[in-house]
């Protein structure tokens, strides 16, 4: 149990950054960025 | 060659996230991308949001995106992503799940030409790592912190609006799943192609090509998400774990590691990719 201490302590602390994010907004940019055509991706732009 | 069951069902796996994940069929029928809910939540591998059979999003573009948008210069909500899918699972996401290490995989498993030039030449033979691989696997680290943060973050535009460097200058994995089939479904972007494309289909080919000779040279030199991932090798519950009392030392794991790990001295290097051919491979049954 003790080796996994660390692990559950950063996947405690990546879910509360995953509610930080979606309350700044940051997942509408994600979403919005992956629902269009990223020229830079397909190199176009 | 594959040969343990564990190899056999690592492609399985690997065949059915990348078919899961990118599962939009009609996407690839009409040149469209998936718009649903799902393009909110970030998929472990480097799976290009513009794919068109895409249903989630790249961590690595996404984490771009929110760093070069002028009202944010720090990302949570990616930064969850990683240490969820990090804290979890480490690189073994790149071993099982990440759709342009399939590629590699896949390439990799094509056989040499046994001709008797060849053989006595040694010019084309496989090889686990590049000439160079103690200073060459800190590249990705470079990537990482220059391409994919500090660029983003400080070359702004008139706006205070960044780019996604990483994807614009070198993603192969992009101009695979994304560029190739959205150019070869939209007749009228092939007008607008230019050095861009030409740069990054370079990119695609050498890396293609040196797939076939080397294992994984996008992973082991280039990505910046197997860089963060290989940060959370050493606590990840997926791990590694040596018996000490059963293992002689005898290096059978290193031999079988196709990224030249010493897997009996380091089992959780952030190099690993967690194939588990060093478990398939010990005589002794030390690595757990």
């Amino acid at each position: 149990m003790r080796s996994r201490l660390p692990a559950l302590l950063l996947l405690t602390i990546g879910l509360l950054f995953l509610f930080l994010g979606v309350c700044q907004g940051e997942a509408e940019i994600v979403f919005r960025k992956a629902t269009n055509l990223c020229l830079e991706c397909i190199g176009l732009g | 060659m594959v040969k343990s069951f564990r190899q056999k069902f690592r492609i399985f796996v690997q065949m059915g996230f990348t078919a899961l994940t990118n599962g939009y069929a009609a996407g690839f029928v009409n040149g469209t991308l998936y718009k649903g809910d799902t393009k909110f939540l970030c998929v472990p591998g480097l799976n290009c949001y513009s794919c068109p059979g895409a249903l989630g999003s790249c961590p690595i573009g996404s984490l771009q995106a929110v760093l070069s948008d002028r009202n944010h210069k720090f990302s949570f909500y990616i930064l969850g992503f990683l240490m969820v899918f990090g804290a979890l699972l480490g690189r073994f996401v790149c071993g099982w799940l990440c759709p342009f290490g399939l590629v590699q995989d896949l390439i990799h498993r094509i056989p040499v030409p046994r001709t008797r030039g060849n053989r006595a030449s040694g010019a084309f033979q496989k090889r686990k790592t590049l000439p160079g691989h103690r200073f060459l696997k800190w590249l990705k680290y470079a990537i990482l912190l220059g391409f994919v943060i500090i660029l983003p973050l400080t070359i702004l535009d008139i706006v205070g609006q960044g780019q996604p460097w990483f994807c614009k200058y070198i993603c192969p994995s992009g101009t695979l799943f994304a560029g190739i089939p959205m150019i070869a479904s939209h007749p009228e972007l092939r007008s607008a192609l230019g050095w861009l494309f030409t740069w990054k289909f370079a990119i695609l080919i050498v890396l293609l090509i040196l797939s076939f000779f080397v294992y994984r040279p996008f992973c082991q030199y280039l990505c910046p998400l197997g860089a963060v991932y290989g940060l959370f090798n050493p606590v990840a519950l997926v791990k590694l774990r040596i018996d000490e009392e059963a293992c002689t030392k005898c290096q059978a794991c290193r031999r079988a590691c196709p990224l030249d790990i010493d897997v009996w001295k380091n089992p959780n290097s952030p190099e690993c990719i967690r194939c588990g051919r060093c478990k398939d491979a010990c005589p002794h049954g030390a690595i757990h």
